[in-house]
């Protein structure tokens, strides 16, 4: 579905394809595991490996 | 009356009503959920507003109100309520609404969205009661090893798995509603942010559980020890994480109230869509500026999830900020307020606590947390800034002036749309969203200039006056700890107008008939369907929004390069 500046979305219009983001932005269930996966790893992961990688005082 | 039809049809046999005023249909079921939620929400925010008046007495340094412990148990207290349990009851009634009412849907499992509630409220009193027995002033950041009874850790274990059923629930209730085709298309946009609330929110209560769980654990003795700057990094990927739970759910309560009282659709969905997925992709991230001084985490780290990826989310933000004012500009030069570049804003309906609180927010988080975000979120001139009393100025306007005041603002709305009650002391409510943000605006800014003057954060006397070294702060931190304790008074009488009116409303307020929704209707009559469907503006024709946008990125570029001038002064590089 495309943006069309109004709320025209007669049903005897023909289907058109619907983009990729489109696609992306109406899957729910998609942008939770992104929204999981990237902070996931940006932060969560990558933070604790850092602080794992700090050498124990003698 | 409004009318009742058992659908019977249905998997669970749903009852509806029509709502008069927009003519959305309401599952009873989620309605009920979405009244429990917001009274709840609202009594935190009593309890937690109640604790932050105390806090910010004691540090009104001519008041001094509170000795030291009773400070440290009320800063924990003001943390955890208004934090914690008001905004994320609040957002849980947020979900129902933007999923079961506005898709028109049935909500999904009202018993386990119930489970979800009673979690929640048993494990937010849990947290209370562990605080008030004074065992537990760890503060909102518990950090370890400072320890907290073990029922201040399970209060807050049982809450955010209450808040996780809840999210769990709004998700189902999406699948529903696309399944019963209840909606065509995409969801509105007011649903796409509150999907970015809850997306930011399972990350949030992830974090959480990963932490929380193990230092329970530690609390009652089983597990021996809990590395402290491990403790921070997964801690803040719930404590800040939470606060952007609260970003993008007062956005869609921006474009929420936009659309109900003026009609008002986004300049673009797809663009304002886009800034939304820059919120679930990259805000959650910005929790690492809690940590750029800690000492053994890498710059790598630090820079990429501050300085690069931080600043997508801020795009988003940016994005945000132009479409909300102007697609209310585009709404009212469609109603003819086409003069000049600002009669739109000049004869905006400034008496209406939702628009006024609404705009109010918009403008204050945009200057005042929004600004300061940027600069906490550089690891140069956070460094002059870190773990002062900056740090709680920043988040008061991201927090209370953007979230809180987006909340009060679309009560307006929701005790006469779902409550069903007129709001009682009308004139109260017309100045209560100015006193609230006036008091918040000055606590936002003088707690900033403070924190500037270098005035620590969380410290009981900043005059040290027991301490085996003496060190004297300017006059004028002084000076602004006393103005942020007149304006925290103010903040204070504005929440108790709030909470006066909205009580007053739900409890005794006049019933809202069919009859009354008709003769004095409270939405325009594009109001419903601008909140409930997809669909854009298409106009950037918008020259008020323009200039106002002008003037937000100077103040933005000059604040910005005023603060590396302060890092210059204070680490000389000849």
């Amino acid at each position: 579905m495309t943006d069309t500046g109004q709320d025209t979305r007669a049903s005897d219009q023909p289907a058109e394809r619907v983009p990729f983001m489109q696609r992306l932005l109406d899957n729910p269930f998609l942008l939770l595991f992104l929204g999981v996966a990237v902070p996931a790893v940006l932060y969560l992961m990558w933070g604790i490996m850092e602080v794992a990688q700090i050498p124990i005082a003698p | 009356m409004a009318s009742i039809a058992d659908t019977g049809t249905l998997p669970r046999a749903a009852e509806f009503r029509t709502c008069p005023d927009t003519g959305l249909k309401i599952d009873l079921a989620a309605e009920k959920l979405i009244r429990w939620n917001a009274v709840v929400a609202v009594v935190f925010l009593a309890i937690g507003g109640f604790f932050g008046l105390l806090v910010a007495l004691t540090r009104w340094p001519a008041v001094h109100l509170l000795p030291a412990e009773w400070f440290y148990l009320a800063l924990t207290a003001h943390g955890a309520d208004v934090l914690l349990f008001w905004v994320i009851f609040f957002e849980i009634a947020i979900l129902y609404f933007a999923s079961a009412v506005l898709l028109n849907s049935r909500l999904a499992a009202p018993r386990i969205a119930w489970l979800g509630f009673w979690l929640m409220l048993a494990g937010a009193l849990l947290a209370n009661v562990a605080v008030l027995q004074g065992e537990s002033s760890v503060m909102f950041t518990s950090y370890v090893p400072m320890q907290a009874a073990p029922h201040f850790y399970l209060g807050l274990i049982l809450f955010a798995v209450g808040a996780l059923v809840a999210v769990a629930v709004f998700f189902g209730t999406l699948v529903i509603a696309k399944d019963e085709g209840t909606y065509e298309g995409s969801v509105p946009l007011v649903t796409f942010g509150a999907i970015a609330a809850a997306v930011i929110a399972v990350f949030t209560i992830t974090s959480g559980a990963i932490i929380l769980i193990p230092t329970f654990f530690w609390s009652v003795g089983i597990i021996s020890h809990i590395d402290p700057v491990m403790y921070k990094v997964v801690w803040w990927g719930m404590g800040h994480s939470s606060q952007q739970i609260n970003v993008s759910a007062h956005v869609a309560v921006w474009y929420a109230i936009a659309a109900m009282v003026l009609g008002a659709k986004p300049l673009s969905e797809k663009v304002s869509r886009f800034a939304f997925l820059m919120y679930i992709l990259f805000l959650q991230i910005a929790a690492a500026h809690h940590l750029l001084v800690e000492p053994g985490i890498s710059s790598e780290w630090k820079i990429f999830n501050t300085s690069y990826a931080l600043y997508l989310a801020v795009l988003g933000s940016l994005i945000h900020g132009l479409s909300v004012p102007g697609a209310i500009e585009a709404a009212q030069r469609r109603r003819g307020f086409t003069k000049g570049v600002f009669e739109w804003l000049r004869k905006a309906p400034w008496g209406n606590p939702a628009f006024s609180g609404m705009f109010l927010s918009l403008v204050m988080f945009g200057f005042l947390g929004g600004i300061s975000g940027v600069v906490l979120g550089s690891e140069q001139i956070n460094l002059i800034l870190h773990n002062t009393m900056y740090v709680p100025g920043h988040f008061h306007g991201t927090v209370v002036a953007g979230t809180t005041l987006a909340f009060m603002a679309i009560t307006y709305l929701v005790v006469p749309l779902i409550f069903r009650r007129e709001i009682m002391f009308k004139k109260v409510a017309q100045w209560q969203p100015y006193v609230f943000g006036l008091g918040v605006a000055g606590i936002s800014l003088f707690m900033m200039g403070a924190g500037t003057l270098g005035v620590s954060r969380r410290h009981w006397d900043i005059t040290f006056s027991d301490a085996p070294v003496a060190f004297d702060y300017p006059g004028t931190a002084f000076l602004m700890m006393g103005l942020n304790g007149v304006f925290g008074v103010l903040a204070a009488l504005g929440g108790l107008m709030y909470i006066v009116v909205v009580v007053w409303s739900v409890f005794f307020g006049e019933r809202r008939t069919e009859e009354k929704a008709r003769s004095e209707p409270l939405l325009p009559q594009d109001g419903a369907a601008a909140v409930a469907t997809y669909g854009s503006e298409g106009t950037l024709k918008l020259p008020g929004t323009i200039t106002l946008v002008a003037v937000f990125f100077v103040a933005f570029v000059l604040y910005y390069f005023v603060n590396w001038k302060f890092l210059s002064e204070v680490w000389p590089l000849s």
